[in-house]
């Protein structure tokens, strides 16, 4: 038993030792893919046919954020940091600058739209809302008789009489979301700017503008709900008075349960953002490292499944899963560069 | 003696006595509140968790005819072949007469879209079926699935209000009075690794990386964790120095996990530059031996704190009786402490590894939270762990997903009441009282 015992021990610590070595040095052989949680369930669909579909490994996708993911791709050229990075949004100009100080050549895909929808249960609250009405019932501060104060709103009705006299109560995304940071900049700075005195504010003082229009309440009226949109509607369906903020995809998956409010007349159905009528839409991407291509084996052939037409055409699978299609002569002229892979300019 | 409980102080007494009676109840009740509802909130949970995962455990399968005479199909490329083509004319042939190209893209998403790889492997395994017609099982899409389960909800709201429209009611319906349909156990779940259509994700994948993840741990954290319990209980002496490091290992026993993760992407990642070269680094980004030894730092704290209470538990007349008949001490150490130790350090061990088996959080950093389809191979090819699989899974938008995180989630419990049932076995079988 005793020497056993030191045997194995002795085993154990060379095979740690042994573990620790071998791992020095790998070549990859599979892409690997980083970025937005919004593209996410539309990157990992074409990971996954194109793994099926062709001899090259299936790629791994993470999600780590549009910034955080743009971050990791812009760190430098090797095997160690990832081939592309999905993004809810385009990449920043510091970004990009970063990106080609470490000697990267992005590639930018332009893949579809997302929208964001105001969502609540299947015979719950029933809204119909314009930007400037989503402003001033979400907003940490709102101008009343020409000055800036704590938002006093408390039920849809005091925001606007036409709409119900119901609590203010709104399930939405962290800050450190994408989804989050889309809904700012497009219902809330959308909404901000159609206040009079704010829009003289933007004009004035343009940082001053941005900071109110982007501050969200914090007094319980709005409630981050975490990353996780399943939980919001969940969520939902328990309180019929309250109201979510989520991508597009988890409503039209729950088409049953849930009803998305109205935005400017609007209702977020596939068709109005596609027409680009629905006003909180958001274009989505993917960044490809050129100094990748013909190192790691199958980047372009995955570019290729990317922006085949049965992927994310209007009858591609990608439809399917909730992603909005880019019209077809944009869908023609962004798969052409990106199959050629020309580098984007800012 | 009078009796006392006529006077007032004996009514005084007896009122004391009853009060502290009363509150000895008050306190017994209390605490059987406190045990009744955590057993009823242990209940709730186990029943929603396997009530819904239950029906993951099986899966729907429709037989369609299958033509597999075209002359592009050989032996050779039977594991590479597109049979996409092949599975839609099948149920074409299946469900006859549906013209239009809407109802026909409606009839082909009643075959899941996993089907032409199901039947590729099939195709694959049996090379005689090539150049003949042949019945075969496909599985169902998972809203088909989903219907015949009953699990959609209500099926008479208007058809717009449902993702299962009225004609494929019917053709499902249809398929199943004909008895094409058929209920199987659903050996896609336990075989099959992450896919983004929930009747193609299997908790395989996870499995493997869960178990290559843990073998690292293991190797890594066992050996220097009891080394350094018996270094630090049998031969350290006792001064500041080994006092300041048995601080700092019971307060790492407490640090969040999610620091391990940083510093698994600080220092086995990215490697720290120190000016004329880097120290660490270079380690695979989402790979099974990053996790491994990030689990194993964590880990650590917690084999060593058990593994030295165990090596503590040892009488000392066991060690001066060794001493005594000339033994040294390393042989006093390996040939009578380490063994009697033995059941309270693998207890230690068995409930660490429990928790590294858990932990998600750590492995978010080191790029182990990731979509990976492809069944991991070895250590440092790309994998995910089981926890990470139930969270993804609680993620995606698609029902079909609810019922395989539910079924996930069994199985992790199965793991870990497995391994903390082997704790408790080897306790009572090797434990030793003195």
């Amino acid at each position: 038993m005793t020497a056993s015992l030191t045997r194995t021990l002795k085993l154990s610590l060379a095979l740690a030792g042994a573990l620790a070595i071998s791992t020095a040095a790998h070549a990859r052989d599979q892409i690997q893919i980083v970025g937005s949680s919004t593209v996410f369930p539309f990157s990992t669909a074409v990971a996954e046919t194109f793994g099926q579909n062709t001899p090259f490994k299936t790629p791994v996708v993470e999600s780590t954020g549009s910034g955080g993911g743009l971050k990791l791709f812009c760190s430098g050229v090797g095997t160690n940091t990832p081939d592309i990075t999905n993004s809810s949004r385009r990449i920043k100009e510091t970004e990009f600058k970063s990106c080609v100080e470490n000697g990267i050549t992005p590639v930018e895909v332009k893949v579809g739209f997302d929208g964001i929808v105001l969502g609540s249960a299947k015979g719950g609250i029933e809204l119909n809302l314009t930007p400037k009405q989503i402003f001033l019932a979400l907003a940490k501060e709102i101008p009343v008789d020409g000055k800036l104060v704590a938002n006093p709103n408390k039920t849809w009705a005091d925001v606007d009489a036409s709409l119900p006299n119901v609590k203010i109560e709104v399930l939405g995304p962290p800050p450190t979301s994408g989804t989050r940071d889309a809904f700012a900049e497009l219902a809330l700075e959308g909404g901000a700017k159609k206040v009079e005195m704010l829009a003289a504010l933007r004009k004035s003082d343009k940082k001053a503008f941005g900071k109110v229009a982007h501050a969200v309440r914090e007094d319980g009226a709005y409630v981050e709900a975490g990353e996780n949109d399943n939980l919001i509607v969940q969520k939902l369906q328990a309180n019929p008075n309250a109201v979510g903020i989520f991508g597009f995809s988890f409503l039209d998956q729950n088409s049953d349960k849930l009803r998305g409010a109205t935005v400017a007349g609007n209702e977020p159905t596939f068709e109005n953002i596609a027409a680009g009528d629905y006003p909180i839409s958001r274009s989505l991407f993917f960044y490809v490292k050129k100094e990748h291509v013909d190192v790691i084996p199958g980047i372009k052939e995955f570019v290729a499944e990317f922006t085949d037409e049965d992927t994310w055409g209007d009858e591609g699978y990608l439809a399917d899963k909730g992603l909005i299609p880019l019209p077809e002569d944009e869908r023609e002229s962004v798969a052409e560069s990106a199959n050629s892979l020309t580098p984007m300019s800012m | 003696m009078t009796d006392m409980s006529n006077t007032p102080e004996g009514a005084a007494r007896k009122k004391r006595t009853a009060k502290r009676y009363a509150a000895e109840k008050r306190f017994e009740y209390i605490g059987l509140a406190a045990v009744l509802s955590a057993a009823l909130f242990l209940v709730i949970l186990l029943w929603t968790i396997v009530g819904n995962a239950l029906p993951a455990l099986t899966y729907n399968y429709v037989k369609i005819p299958i033509d597999l005479t075209t002359e592009k199909l050989t032996a050779e490329n039977a594991g590479s072949f597109d049979y996409r083509k092949i599975v839609r004319n099948g149920i074409y042939e299946a469900v006859p007469g549906v013209k239009g190209r809407k109802d026909r893209k409606k009839l082909r998403g009643l075959v899941s879209s996993g089907a032409a790889v199901e039947l590729r492997s099939e195709v694959s395994e049996n090379p005689q079926w090539i150049g003949t017609k042949q019945d075969i099982y496909l599985p169902l899409s998972d809203t088909a699935d989903l219907y015949l389960k009953n699990l959609m909800g209500d099926i008479t709201r208007p058809e717009a209000e449902r993702k299962f429209s009225d004609i494929e009611i019917k053709w499902t319906d249809q398929l199943k009075e004909q008895g094409k349909i058929e209920s199987r156990f659903n050996s896609i779940f336990f075989t099959h690794g992450a896919s983004r259509e929930p009747e193609m994700a299997g908790i395989w994948g996870a499995v493997v990386g869960s178990f290559l993840t843990l073998l690292v741990t293991l190797v890594l954290s066992v050996p220097v964790g009891v080394g350094a319990a018996i270094y630090l209980e049998e031969f350290a002496p006792k001064n500041k120095l080994t006092g300041f490091i048995e601080i700092n290992i019971n307060n790492l026993a407490a640090v969040p996990s999610i620091v391990f993760g940083l510093l698994g992407l600080g220092f086995f990642l990215n490697g720290v530059y120190l000016g004329w070269f880097t120290l660490g680094g270079g380690f695979p980004r989402s790979a099974a031996i990053t996790g491994g030894i990030v689990l194993a730092l964590m880990t650590l704290p917690t084999v060593i704190i058990a593994s030295r209470a165990a090596i503590k538990s040892v009488p000392p007349s066991i060690r001066e009786a060794a001493l005594g008949i000339g033994a040294s001490k390393v042989q006093a150490t390996f040939h009578h402490v380490l063994p009697l130790a033995m059941p309270g350090i693998l207890t230690g061990t068995i409930i660490g590894m429990a928790g590294a088996l858990g932990e998600t959080a750590p492995l978010l950093l080191i790029g182990m939270v990731a979509f990976i389809v492809d069944i991991p191979g070895g250590f440092t090819e790309p994998a995910t762990v089981l926890p990470v699989q139930i969270f993804m899974w609680a993620d995606f938008p698609e029902i079909g997903f609810q019922q395989k995180t539910a079924a996930a989630i069994l199985i992790l419990l199965c793991f870990l009441i497995a391994m903390n049932a082997i704790a408790v076995w080897l306790r009572n079988k090797f434990e030793r009282r003195w």
